[in-house]
């Protein structure tokens, strides 16, 4: 039992270490990059010439048809087949991009379809532009509804990032892999591993719990004032 | 002065606007009535080119574009016109986001590139002019619907248009609370603000319009000075509309 807690203790700084360094940069980076991607993906789809909209539809098609871990190893292990070789964070920055990038699309184009008509014509009737409105008008609603999604999204990519150890990133699990083939404990690291992303986890729901309520002030509405 | 001239619309196969043309003088309110489906929202829409005509010339003040089949106008022209109007929706569509001030202040902040504190300067004046001054700083899911149609109509005001186009600005009122904008409506036509309003109010239409079109089908039955027109239409099909707006009218104030 001792010896379980001078292991976890001695691990911890470790596994904190690549959580920091891999783990969070990974996640917040591939979410941020995501989410501008599903929403120029969204507004394509809604607003964009067919042709493009289909290709559009096409990405989404293949990325949520196919499994996470196989497009890491196509990046990663295939592309150099094709003269292409990233480093192993670029490869998983782009992989989670372009995942995040599929699937928030699809809320985002929930959300934005699910503003009344009748706001994009009182923001033209005022003289805005289709951006204007888009900025202004739309934008701003539809990130109210887009918030609980949204959050499932970044929880899900925040483990889902564990998948990045088997393209070689050094990053949370794979740390914890590390020191289970040196100190054979893998209960033991696998549920210190496991409790650090329940605590990331719970760190973003905590802050969705937050937005929401800010969000939800005022009969319904409150615009992050920017 | 605001000309529609020969504007048809379709939509498909369905022709919704066969040829109406219009004039309204500055400074006077036209009330259009008719029907449900006649073409009224419709023909409002395309005053301020929320549809664009599929035919026909739209000119208000110096402002002149016209519309042919097949051709698309620019969007430059678009806000050209479009510029000169303003618009009173059946429903308000107050942006939920922003207070009552914020959303009069929001053409004149985003469109017209005022600073943040002339514009608010401008935004409580209207307020105060709608009697909503008080409110400024509601959200507009705080307001009972004849406030939040108030605020729309100093939102609609802002940028100073040329007319002010009302789609049954109080139909989706209780009648205590569309009097409060009918005195609203009654106050600007006074001032002499020109106005182009869809009703099936006949209180709104009797009190402040000075001149009434009747559409049906999409075309112009009859149409005069409110007082003649009211009391004796000469069509047979208009003094049967009008027959029944006023059934309906007696039933609502009796109920
Ligand atoms: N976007 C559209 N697409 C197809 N048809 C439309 C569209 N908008 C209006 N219409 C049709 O045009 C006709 C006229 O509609 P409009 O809304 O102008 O009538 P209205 O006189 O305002 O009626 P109401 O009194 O019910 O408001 C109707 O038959 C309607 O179904
Ligand atoms: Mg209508």
């Amino acid at each position: 039992m001792l010896h379980w807690l001078t292991l976890m203790a001695d691990s911890l700084p470790s596994l904190l270490w690549a959580a920091l360094v891999f783990t969070v940069p990974l996640t917040l980076a591939s979410f941020a990059l995501g989410l501008i991607v599903g929403l120029v993906a969204a507004v394509v789809r809604l607003f964009g010439p067919a042709p493009l909209a289909a290709v559009v539809r096409f990405y989404v098609w293949i990325i949520r048809g196919t499994p996470l871990l196989v497009q890491l190893f196509l990046i990663f292990y295939g592309l150099p087949s094709a003269g292409i070789v990233l480093d192993a964070f670029p490869a998983a920055l782009i992989g989670f991009t372009l995942n995040v990038g599929a699937y928030t699309s699809e809320i985002i184009r929930a959300v934005i379809g699910s503003v009344p008509k009748g706001q994009w014509e009182a923001a033209y009737s005022i003289g805005m532009s289709w951006s204007q409105a888009m900025r202004r008008t739309i934008l701003p609603q539809a990130a109210r509804v887009a918030v609980p999604p949204l959050s499932n999204s970044f929880i899900s990519l925040v483990k889902d990032t564990s998948l990045a150890a088997a393209i070689t990133v050094p990053e949370l699990f794979q740390a914890a892999q590390r020191i289970v083939a040196t100190s054979y404990e893998p209960l033991i690291l696998y549920v210190e591993a496991a409790l650090i992303y329940l605590v990331l986890s719970s760190v973003l729901s905590a802050m969705q719990v937050r937005l929401e309520k800010r969000l939800n002030q005022y009969g319904g509405f409150l615009e992050a004032k920017s | 002065m605001i000309r529609l001239s020969n504007i048809e619309k379709r939509f498909g196969d369905l022709t919704v606007l066969k040829g109406v043309s219009v004039t309204v003088a500055e400074g006077r309110v036209t009330a259009l009535i008719g029907p449900s489906g006649g073409g009224k929202s419709t023909l409002l829409r395309c005053i301020n080119l929320l549809e664009i005509p599929t035919s026909g010339t739209v000119r208000i003040g110096e402002e002149e574009l016209s519309f042919q089949p097949g051709g698309k106008p620019g969007w430059k022209d678009i806000q050209r016109l479009r510029g000169q109007t303003g618009m009173v929706f059946q429903n308000f569509q107050l942006f939920p986001h922003r207070t009552a001030v914020e959303n009069v202040m929001e053409g004149l902040v985003t469109v017209q590139k005022w600073p943040a504190e002339k514009a608010r300067d401008r935004a409580m004046a209207l307020l105060r002019k709608v009697g909503m001054d008080h409110k400024a700083d509601a959200w507009p899911a705080t307001l009972s619907g004849g406030q939040q149609q108030r605020v729309a109509i100093a939102r609609a005001l802002a940028p100073s248009p040329r007319v002010l186009l009302c789609d049954e600005p109080t139909s989706a009122l209780d009648p205590e609370l569309s009097g409060e904008v009918v005195e609203v409506l009654g106050t600007l036509a006074a001032e002499g603000t020109t106005m182009v309003m869809a009703t099936h109010d006949l209180r709104l239409a009797s009190r402040i319009a000075h001149e009434v079109v009747f559409l049906d089908g999409g075309q112009i039955v009859e149409s005069g000075p409110s007082q003649t027109l009211f009391t004796h239409p000469t069509r047979e099909r208009t003094q049967r509309f009008i027959a029944t707006l006023t059934q309906q009218g007696q039933r609502g104030e009796g109920a």
